[in-house]
């Protein structure tokens, strides 16, 4: 905490807090996706409990529409749509923040450094952070995947190495920013070390965009995965919403439930995830706002 | 003489990043489990040692990991991309062949999109507190948070399905023809709902980015001072503003060209679209490594080949960049 003291805009830690807090809260969209979010991680959490059917199991005529004999009807092979989505929540989430939190610590190991060094190592890890940046995201996650077998570490590890650069270079250019401020030539001045005006110092200081940043990316890793599962690159092992919409691709027509409402899913949780981002980013920065 | 000095660099650049990528797909090759020799007796059903290590000597094989990598190199930069073990062609012929496809797709998504989003983004920066705004507001949200399969999908249920006007899969009707009005009117046709579907991620982007930027470049003292000479609103906008508000937009679009090929390769699954994609697709089923790793490369060539011209473009857009 002695980052926020020594910060030049003096404010103790809990009311930073919570004048982040009001203003999100004053955000009607913002408050919409918190909602959502809350009400996902509920399915997420107690989901299956309340609605133990299997995903893999065929428990219905094929092809029922919804409201027949399931709420939200049965697949070509007569799986519960609805037990897919309950099920499949877990997959989507577990990946969407494992993912995230890889890409946020590749990000932040190459920011912190680029940025605090300069020079030759920034130069370098620069070009390293471009060369990722050129290759087309997708199709490397989908070669990482096919290569090393689809597993949930693999696409998890996969989404990671394609999703860092932009982490890195916000992080990057926040420490650009704040290395040069008063606080910080103060700190050295007293003799604290390079690692520990580093980690202990700016970094703290770079949280709120790199918050935001960290929530938009979670919504970025789900649809990643949404696509890797659609292609058929899933775990074969889970259920996941991408994996029910590619599943019934070929049925789009004689069984649009199959492909809709999974799709619904997707949908509302990134949804979610950007309102709760973008809510966080207009908290942080109150001048943008007035815009 | 001082642009093409920084023109001639950036080329070097270029083309040692996209060395990186050949590395990278060497390394890429040989960490992955099994090599292509592997493949090959799989295939034949089994064979002998002394056939095995006749065919590792035939690919090379049995050299040392080094040897192999400028082998590898100096194939690939003579443009040979190696031979795919399923269609038993040469990958750079296989990619030729399905470049132009989705080259279409790929260019009309971006054009639509940066048309349409800055488009959008305009009107709403001019009016931000009017419903047409928060309209754009939620439809850029909900363009982004929709995974593009997804959105093609549901526009091919609407639009192919429940009310069919236009067509399902492919890129043209059996028997149209391969030349003239009839066959460019037919693949344009096939285009509309996967090029739409693909731009409607980059739409979103975009048009909050124009938007933004927008608002930025009409709050400034040149704005200011049009408008004062009496300048009308749209001579103000269009082309005073436009011409600064749109440098964003065009910067983000050659940075995200990368995500625009990836994004292509799902449309095309969609849509069946006869494009790289869709080859990338079969063949990372069918574990055609050859052929995985030469489209990885040949779209890494693409984004770098559009990230310079972006940036050429970007130099002509803006007079203030030396």
């Amino acid at each position: 905490m002695e980052a926020t003291d020594s910060a030049t805009d003096v404010m103790a830690p809990s009311s930073r807090f919570f004048e982040t807090w009001f203003m999100f809260a004053a955000n009607k969209a913002a408050l919409l996706g918190l909602v959502l979010g809350v009400l996902i991680a509920l399915l997420t959490i107690f989901g299956p409990t309340i609605y133990p059917t299997d995903p893999f199991e065929m428990v219905a005529a094929p092809m029922s529409p919804p409201g027949e004999e399931l709420l939200l009807g049965s697949d070509y092979l007569g799986r519960d749509i609805l037990a897919g989505i309950v099920h499949g929540a877990r997959t989507t989430v577990l990946v969407g923040f494992s993912a995230t939190l890889f890409t946020v610590v590749i990000g932040i190991i190459i920011g912190v450094f680029a940025g605090f060094y300069g020079g030759w190592v920034d130069n370098l890890l620069m070009r390293v952070t471009e060369f990722f940046q050129v290759l087309p995201g997708l199709l490397l996650a989908m070669v990482l995947v096919a290569l090393f077998s689809p597993s949930l570490p693999t696409i998890i590890f996969a989404i990671g190495v394609v999703s860092w650069p932009p982490v890195a270079r916000l992080v990057r250019a926040e420490f650009l920013k704040i290395k040069q401020r008063e606080f910080v030539l103060a700190e050295r001045a007293i003799g604290a070390g390079s690692w520990s005006i580093m980690w202990k110092i700016i970094l703290p200081n770079c949280l709120p965009p790199l918050i935001v940043a960290a929530t938009l990316g979670v919504g970025v890793a789900i649809l990643f995965e949404a696509a890797l599962s659609f292609l058929g690159l899933g775990d074969p092992n889970t259920y996941s919403w991408g994996y029910m919409i590619g599943a019934s691709r070929d049925f789009i027509w004689e069984t649009w439930w199959a492909v809709t409402f999974p799709g619904i899913a997707i949908f509302l949780t990134v949804l979610s995830i950007s309102l709760i981002g973008d809510g966080l980013n207009d908290a942080f920065n109150p001048k943008l706002r007035l815009l | 003489m001082r642009f093409l000095f920084t023109f001639l660099r950036k080329l070097i650049y270029s083309t040692l990043l996209l060395l990186a990528v050949i590395v990278l797909n060497f390394l890429l090759l040989h960490l992955a489990p099994g090599d292509p020799v592997d493949t090959l007796v799989g295939e034949m059903g089994g064979a002998t040692p002394e056939l095995i290590a006749q065919l590792r000597a035939d690919y090379g094989l049995d050299q040392s990991l080094s040897v192999q990598l400028l082998t590898y190199v100096r194939r690939m930069v003579r443009g040979d991309l190696g031979q795919s073990f399923n269609y038993d062609q040469p990958v750079i012929a296989l990619i030729m062949d399905r470049l132009p496809a989705t080259l279409l797709l790929v260019m009309t998504a971006l054009l639509l999109a940066i048309f349409f989003g800055t488009l959008l983004g305009i009107i709403a920066a001019q009016k931000p507190k009017s419903i047409f705004s928060g309209v754009v507001t939620v439809v850029s949200l909900a363009g982004y948070a929709a995974p593009v399969f997804w959105t093609g999908i549901m526009l091919l249920i609407l639009f192919a399905y429940l009310i069919p006007i236009f067509p399902a899969f492919g890129m043209r009707e059996v028997g149209t023809g391969e030349h003239g009005l009839r066959y460019m009117l037919d693949v344009l046709h096939h285009l509309v709902l996967p090029a739409f579907s693909l731009a409607s991620i980059y739409l979103a982007v975009y048009s909050r980015m124009a938007r933004a930027s927008m608002m930025d470049v009409l709050g400034s003292d040149y704005i200011r001072t049009a408008r004062s000479k009496g300048l009308s609103e749209r001579v103000v906008v269009y082309r005073h503003a436009l011409k600064n508000a749109i440098l964003p937009v065009v910067t983000m679009a050659g940075l995200q060209f990368s995500q625009l090929i990836a994004g292509a390769v799902v449309v095309e699954t969609v849509f069946t679209w006869p494009g790289m994609g869709q080859l990338a697709f079969e063949a990372i089923l069918k574990r055609d490594h050859p052929l995985v790793l030469g489209i990885l490369f040949f779209s890494t060539v693409i984004v770098v080949v559009v990230n310079l011209l972006t940036d050429l473009s970007y130099r002509l857009l803006d007079p203030r960049i030396k």
